[in-house]
């Protein structure tokens, strides 16, 4: 560990994605503030350039893996795959933010710089390897997606979903604070590798403090990527934050979280496997259950979205039960699969769902084939994408997981969870039958075609699930390499 | 252990009962205003904990991530208590229970 202050240039260099993303969040605002709030186009623009620097950034990060701040950040391969995941997707929300917000008349600078903040966030998060700087790096992404949440100040179901989403996350922050200190009482440290020194000490040397902290731990991650019983809010919040956000909320926090909760599980908990697996084996199940039984019920499709969403983190959690390097790999694949299909089918749906989201109804899209067919052909490859037909990254994603958890001889949890996605593929194929087999709607019928922007992120959401589902091994490397955590 | 003789324990189960306070009190309270106060009380039993450790671990580590929550649940409460303002804005009420608009 060093003891000089200063950062040296190659310390900055692991550290630049934050950086720069933080910086042109901060531009965004001083430039807002000087030519009056009438540039949100321009600034929109910028905030795309800046997440694509960000991009070009984790990679260039890459080339010099290590730590950086006295160890406290960690940028090695597993940083480098969340790292891209996150800003991909803040890439392509910014993307289609614009033609929806201009329609509400809306679009303003301050949007995205609250979206640069959020990703700059869990950028963090995904390197953070001490966890206050962990929960700095939590609480920067959530209070700019709480505000994200009810950015349309006058719309009340944007309210209700931010005051929702920040009592919550705040109320789930306070849990995991609260582990932090536990853990920091019986390691004596914050540092990610010396409470796995700590803690694997002579066998039974351990306390049942460590027991504690790993459950409040879990259950403050388990709040922010919506796993059961931790996951009443999202659908509220969903339903009621603007599309767009709602995209973002599914994507990018979620998969953080999970870099967070397998970083620290899977390196300073690990001595103490033992103490958490039953609970994250629980929490899985019950995920899966109660994302995909209620997502069955609804027919608002950003509800719908939501209680899926709930359902893919079930998955990733089963990942996580197997707690081994392949579990790891798995779940790293799977949200990176599950990122670019939720965003692109969050897209659709904020193209669709006009001015003051009139039509968010599953039965609204009714004869969108016949109107947009490349559109429903794209969502609908979306939507394979999530049932997890073979050729799409949804497919991999749920193989790798439920082969992961085989491994681990999770024989119970890989049935039920097979059981489940067979459930889930009813609730999206009613959708696909929605769109292809009914005559067109009042609300398709006059639905102008998408413009160039919900274009380009729809197609390159769809590309991304495309190419990890006829190479997935490419992505399956990196992951595997990177999965091998140093503590 | 402590100069005043109290022991860690001692401070350790307060910072429990708030903890558990503050969590009950969320659960419970229907004013939004109230439970964010009551999420304040938990990042408080947060911050006894932390520096009652530091204090029994001789360390200044525990005292300056108190530092950390305190700033954080700073900017918490400047977004919290904006958002709380246009829902009273639009509902001209702050019970939780009459802002459930959003169901299917």
């Amino acid at each position: 560990m060093t003891h000089s202050f200063v950062p040296t240039g190659v310390e900055l260099l692991r550290l630049s994605p934050e950086i720069l993303l933080v910086l042109a969040g901060t531009l965004l605002l001083v430039l807002e503030g000087l030519t009056g709030a009438k540039r949100g186009r321009e600034l929109g623009r910028l905030a795309l350039v800046a997440l694509g620097a960000a991009l070009l950034a984790s990679l260039a990060a890459a080339r010099q893996p290590g730590l950086a701040f006295s160890g406290s950040i960690s940028a090695d391969g597993f940083a480098t795959f969340f790292r891209l995941v996150v800003i991909a997707a803040g890439l392509l929300v910014a993307l289609f933010s614009g033609p929806y917000l201009r329609r509400e008349s809306a679009e303003r600078g301050e949007y995205y710089a609250l979206l640069l903040y959020s990703v700059a966030g869990q950028c963090l998060m995904a390197s953070a390897n001490e966890l206050i700087v962990l929960f700095i790096a939590l609480e920067t992404s959530s209070i700019a997606s709480y505000v994200l949440a009810g950015y349309l100040r006058a719309d009340r179901r944007a309210n209700e979903a931010a005051v929702k989403y920040f009592l919550l996350g705040s109320f789930a922050s306070a849990f995991l604070l609260y582990g932090i200190a536990l853990i920091y009482g019986e390691a004596g440290s914050t540092w990610l590798g010396q409470i796995r020194a700590a803690l694997a000490g002579p066998p039974g040397s351990a306390t049942p403090l460590a027991g504690a902290a790993a459950a409040f731990l879990f259950a403050g991650f388990a709040f922010k990527v919506s796993a059961a019983p931790f996951q009443v809010w999202a659908p509220d919040v969903y339903q009621g934050a603007p599309a767009p956000v709602a995209a973002f909320l599914s994507a990018g926090p979620k998969a953080a979280a999970f870099a967070g909760l397998l970083r620290v599980f899977m390196t300073a908990f690990e001595p103490v496997s033992a103490s958490w697996e039953g609970i994250v084996w629980v929490s899985a199940l019950a995920t899966m259950i109660v994302g995909n039984l209620a997502a069955l019920l609804q027919s608002n499709i950003k509800r719908l979205l939501a209680y899926s969403s709930i359902a893919h983190a079930g998955y990733v959690m089963v990942a996580v039960t197997a707690h081994s390097s392949i579990g790891t790999a798995a779940a790293m694949f799977y949200l990176a699969a599950y990122v670019f299909m939720n965003v692109g089918a969050f897209a659709v749906v904020s193209y669709f769902a006009r001015q003051g989201e009139r039509y968010v109804h599953v039965d609204d899209l009714a004869g969108l084939a016949w109107r947009q067919p490349v559109v429903a052909a794209l969502l609908s490859l979306l939507l394979l994408s999530l049932i997890g037909v073979p050729l799409t990254g949804g497919f991999f994603g749920k193989f790798y997981v439920f082969t992961a958890a085989l491994e681990a001889g999770l024989v119970w949890l890989t049935v039920l969870g097979l059981l489940n996605s067979a459930v889930a593929a009813y609730y999206y194929l009613r959708i696909l039958v929605v769109m292809y087999m009914r005559e067109p709607s009042e609300a398709a019928a006059d639905l102008a075609a998408p413009p160039a922007p919900v274009r380009a992120a729809l197609w390159a959401s769809a590309l991304a699930t495309l190419i990890l589902g006829i190479f997935p091994s490419t992505v399956l490397e990196y992951a595997s390499k990177a999965a091998a955590l140093a503590p | 252990m402590s100069a005043a003789g109290v022991p860690l324990s001692w401070y350790l189960v307060l910072a429990a009962l708030l903890f558990t306070l503050g969590a009950a009190g969320f659960i419970f309270r229907r004013n939004i205003i109230t439970m964010f106060m009551c999420i304040e009380l938990m990042l408080n039993a947060v911050n006894l904990t932390f520096v009652a450790l530091a204090y029994h671990l001789r360390q200044v580590d525990g005292l300056v991530l108190a530092f950390f929550v305190m700033v954080v649940a700073a900017a918490e409460a400047a977004v919290g208590l904006a958002i709380i303002l246009t829902v009273f804005r639009n509902r001209a009420s702050v019970q939780i229970d009459e802002v459930q608009a959003l169901k299917d």
